[in-house]
């Protein structure tokens, strides 16, 4: 076996960190895990200097959003191809016609304009806004989700029986732990009118206490002759058995429930799949869940661009402005840190099928909530569509770092992987201006 | 209305007929029925004398680390084992009465090894397996990769038996169509969308050196081994620009010799022309052909051992569920390796690079043979033990094979290239929405974990599990036992053995015929679902052991 860990790789920053890395491994050794001393201390006191959020709402934009017809429009241009802006609350700035709602909340939240990344390629490019990395082979970073909850502590003396990762609408790239383990893997759910999948037991109460007994007579068999502490050690069969029972029973299930919200209210989300995954969202974060992602598909317009977008603004529009107003009404948007995002934005120049395709060179992701400074546009693309590279680029890692180091998280920590190999958090820099 | 009610005849005579036939088959199990007996196994006085080289390094080793092996698994596990392996489901209950058909003495590894290799489904998984490797999950750039295409090309080419080194020349090597020459996929998946470049010359070479060398030199794009001196980064752009002419365009992979490579080493302000050059053992490499073809074949050179460590280290980690060296693609070049490791690689090269030969090795071997459990049921195995292969490793099934195992052990017969399109069809689509929620680990084949919530709630309460275990005379196994068999013990044994491939203990059997003695009818059709809920909810159903 190999006696030394691998280099954290995909950048050049860790050539300085090596003689850090190698205390740090040996502080592994010592017993000190994922954490060492100095990082706790770190993270306390960043606690201490006022009020932290401690949820996330991640947004998912499935496909590839379009940037211009949605934050980041140019109207007039030749790569407007026709579409029109609007005015928003914020002075200055624009949207695209398809955001009205949303516009008159333009002083909650921020939008880079200028976000950058090397992925065009949907699962690649998913991956790497997802975790802050790009996809490198034998390794899978965990998603800022799983980051949030593996490293923000839960909430002293509540139980919190639902799990802290939820992906409503899963699309194809779910959240996942990566090398922080499968348990911080998002919990998927569907459309929650329909039941929650899989926690209600298939057989009537007697019957499902009969098969748990038949159970522990199968696992006594299995365990003689095994390792000592097969349960601990290695299975965790019984532990994460009990987890599950506890869930199925928990009236914290409620939460995922959205029928007895009043009509009205329902309706201000849009009647839309993904419109009550928002409401869901609000109501899980109330009950103490850490993040929770709400995907929206069908952004990849190759083919008509303009009515594809414009389909797509329609559902978004009236539950993004409703899970703003939500939040806001039941005090939890200064807690609550909203990330909008998608895999990359689509080319300024329109194909033959007056379609748009993939552009990860300048694309809109919103942030907002979390204390974090809203009414700002970051950034600028180009409006003639010539310039690849925008002005005052923001690199995917640096929205992480963003995030992360708001909810004081110490990004430049190294989590050690299964083998050994020592991860920064992440390797952005803080988006200044909203700080 | 005659006619509809012809036609309604009709349906009820189908289905009718449907019950009787499958209820006739299904008596055969416990009745007078002999199943056919597995094809006698010829012996192979080779592979006799190299598996005894490969259990005598093993054994020195225990003895040395003064390790007890654990005692032989039985037949049933054995097999359980291999068809998880090979075929990623556990062996049907039909299966398993021919397997317990054989005759006194013979061995049941090599008649196993026999019986799933004459069937194309071990093929079919198998090639799912080396795909991982070779080209990821990914779904790739649009249009131009076909990963379909590939994977089934693999299984063709492992159906036959192709000797390894073969194939993997022509992946590295190939020129064409996507989808008329399903090995250039090896190339295209790696094209950039959108982009006007050709195939990805450093994911290539850092592919090519992980799926087919065993070495990790994927750090090496930025900057030197900062683990010791032995890879520099210039070895892994070096090895990039044997990729450099391959071009894509509309009729496939084509090298343009007059293509050449250039980077900028790390520190350095311009750029250089990097020159085709293979990492280690420059002596190997042919000095004449295009760069791909000089690269395959130095590659699949009989005396590059890393490429046969690397294929042993993958299969048998397919075997155990663990790879000999852990990760699988990261071998030290110049060791030190663990036992049997360089026998098996000798073995490999000097059998022409035979995979099924590979596989009947290291199966017929003592580690593989080892029980995962201590003889003496008070007296626990233990971490050493299944550190030196001196026990039989406990590691989670991936998700296609908890899958698999429900939907096997629901179908008394076995899903193998005989079965009917439709029941095929319906497994497809099961295992997929199944994986979905289950978790994949994706590439990262070997790296699975204990038990999640998620995992427990779909094997307790999931659609597949409900569709597969309640009362259903036609479609699952639960019901037919429960209407079928003789008494409630055969039923109780036939259900641990489709389900768990093995027989209950005594206080196992005791406790089911307990709870079915005086049920009738519906309640028993539910006590039998309810057995059937249990067995695939016990940590053994989701674990190899």
């Amino acid at each position: 076996m190999n006696p030394l860990p691998f280099s954290s790789c995909g950048s050049i920053d860790h050539l300085h960190a090596w003689s850090r890395r190698r205390f740090l491994q040996g502080s592994a050794l010592a017993g000190l895990g994922w954490l060492t001393p100095l990082s706790r201390q770190l993270v306390r006191s960043a606690e201490a200097t006022g009020r932290r959020p401690k949820s996330v709402i991640v947004l998912w934009m499935e496909g590839g959003m379009s940037q211009l017809e949605s934050f980041d429009p140019h109207p007039g241009s030749t790569i407007a191809y026709g579409a029109k802006a609007i005015s928003t609350a914020t002075k200055g700035i624009q949207f695209g016609a398809g955001l009205p709602l949303t516009a008159e909340l333009a002083n909650d939240f921020s939008v880079i304009r200028s976000v950058t990344s090397k992925e065009g390629d949907h699962s690649r490019a998913t991956y790497n806004v997802k975790t802050g990395y790009r996809p490198f082979p034998n390794l899978v970073h965990p998603s800022i989700g799983s980051i949030i909850c593996h490293s923000v502590p839960g909430p002293d003396g509540a139980v919190l029986d639902l799990p802290s990762l939820i992906s409503i609408l899963p699309g194809g790239f779910p959240a996942r732990g990566g090398y922080l383990g499968a348990r911080y893997d998002a919990f998927q759910t569907g459309d929650p009118v329909q039941p929650i999948p899989d926690v209600r037991p298939l057989a009537t109460a007697d019957r499902q206490q009969q098969r748990l007994d038949s159970l522990a007579v199968l696992e006594q068999t299995f365990s003689k002759g095994r390792l000592a502490d097969l349960e601990n050690e290695r299975t965790l069969h019984r532990t994460s058995l009990e987890r599950a029972q506890r869930l199925m029973s928990s009236e914290q299930l409620t939460a995922f429930d959205v029928s007895g919200v009043p009509k009205a209210e329902r309706e201000s989300f849009g009647d839309s799949p993904f419109g009550r995954g928002c409401l869901a969202a609000i109501r899980l974060i109330e009950a103490g869940v850490r993040c929770v992602e709400v995907t929206l598909r069908g952004w990849d317009t190759h083919i008509d661009n303009a009515e594809g977008q414009a389909t797509q603004l329609a559902l978004l529009d009236p539950a993004l402005s409703a899970l703003i107003r939500g939040l806001k009404a039941r005090d939890l948007y200064d807690d609550t840190l909203l990330l909008v995002a998608t895999e990359f934005g689509r080319t300024p120049k329109q194909n033959v099928a007056e379609g748009r395709d993939h552009w990860p060179h300048g694309f809109s992701v919103l942030l907002g909530g979390g204390g974090l400074r809203g009414g700002l546009a970051v950034g600028a693309t180009d409006p003639g569509g010539e310039k690849q590279e925008p002005d005052r680029a923001v690199r995917v890692e640096d929205v992480h770092a963003t995030i992360l180091r708001r909810l004081g998280i110490d990004t430049s920590e190294e989590l050690l992987t299964p083998i050994g190999r020592p991860i920064k958090v992440s390797e952005g820099r803080v988006i200044q201006e909203l700080v | 209305m005659s006619f509809s009610l012809l036609r309604a005849f009709l349906r009820l005579s189908f289905l009718g007929a449907i019950v009787v036939v499958s209820g006739m088959l299904l008596w055969r199990h416990f009745d007078s029925g002999r199943p056919a007996p597995l094809p006698a196994v010829k012996p192979d006085p080779a592979l006799s004398i190299a598996v005894a080289k490969v259990d005598a390094a093993f054994r020195a080793s225990w003895s040395a680390a003064a390790v007890e092996p654990s005692p032989e698994a039985d037949a049933l596990t054995l097999a359980r084992r291999l068809s998880l392996a090979l075929t990623g489901a556990p062996p049907s209950l039909e299966e398993i009465r021919r397997l317990e058909a054989l005759p006194e003495g013979a061995d049941p590894v090599a008649a196993w090894l026999d019986h799933l290799f004459s069937d194309r489904r071990s093929a079919d998984y198998l090639a799912e397996r080396f795909a991982r490797a070779f080209v990821g999950v990914e779904t790739g750039p649009f249009l131009v990769y076909r990963r379909r295409r590939l994977v089934t090309w693999l299984a063709d080419q492992i159906e036959v038996n192709r000797p390894y080194d073969e194939v993997v020349r022509d992946l590295v090597a190939a020129e064409g169509l996507w989808t008329t020459r399903p090995e250039t996929n090896f190339l295209t998946v790696t094209v950039v969308e959108g982009g006007k470049e050709g195939p990805d010359e450093m994911k290539l070479a850092g592919r090519t050196a992980r799926a087919f060398l065993g070495l990790s030199l994927d750090c090496m794009q930025c900057h030197d081994d900062m683990f010791g001196d032995r890879w520099k980064q210039a070895d892994f752009h070096q090895l990039a620009a044997f990729f450099a002419p391959a071009e894509l365009n509309l009729t496939g992979i084509h090298d343009d010799s007059k293509k050449s490579y250039e980077t900028r080493y790390l520190g350095e302000k311009a750029s250089v022309e990097v020159p085709p050059l293979v990492p280690y053992g420059r002596e190997l490499m042919p000095r004449a052909g295009k760069p791909r073809e000089q690269l395959a074949a130095w590659i699949t050179h009989p005396g590059n051992t890393p490429f046969a460590r690397a294929a042993v280290n993958r299969v048998w980690a397919v075997l155990f569920g663990k790879p000999l060296i852990d990760p699988v693609d990261n071998l030290p070049i110049e060791g030190p390796f663990p036992p049997g490791l360089e026998e098996l690689a000798r073995e490999f090269t000097v059998s022409g690079h035979d995979l099924r030969h590979l596989i009947r090795l290291i199966a017929l071997s003592d580690p593989f043979r080892r029980a995962s459990r201590s003889a003496d049921p008070d007296k626990a195995t233990t971490p050493e033990q299944e550190a030196a292969w001196a026990a039989f490793p406990l590691t989670p099934l991936r998700p296609e094979q908890v899958a698999g195992s429900v939907i096997q052990a629901s179908t008394l017969p076995a899903l193998d290239s005989d079965t009917h399109i439709l029941q095929k069809l319906r497994r497809f689509g099961e295992t997929r929405d199944f994986v979905k929620r289950y978790g994949d680990p994706g590439e990262e084949e070997f790296a699975g974990e204990s038990g999640t919530i998620p995992q427990r709630l779909l094997l307790m309460n999931g659609k597949l599990v409900r569709e597969r275990t309640e009362p259903n005379p036609i479609m699952n196994a639960s019901t037919r036992l429960a209407k079928v068999a003789p008494s409630d013990e055969t039923a109780v044994r036939a259900a641990f053995l489709a389900s768990l491939t093995r027989h209950p203990e005594p206080a196992e059997l005791g406790h089911f015929t307990g709870v079915l003695a005086g049920l009738k009818g519906k309640d028993r059709d539910e006590a039998f679902t309810d057995l059937c809920w249990t067995l695939i909810n016990t940590t053994e159903f989701s674990w190899n052991r």
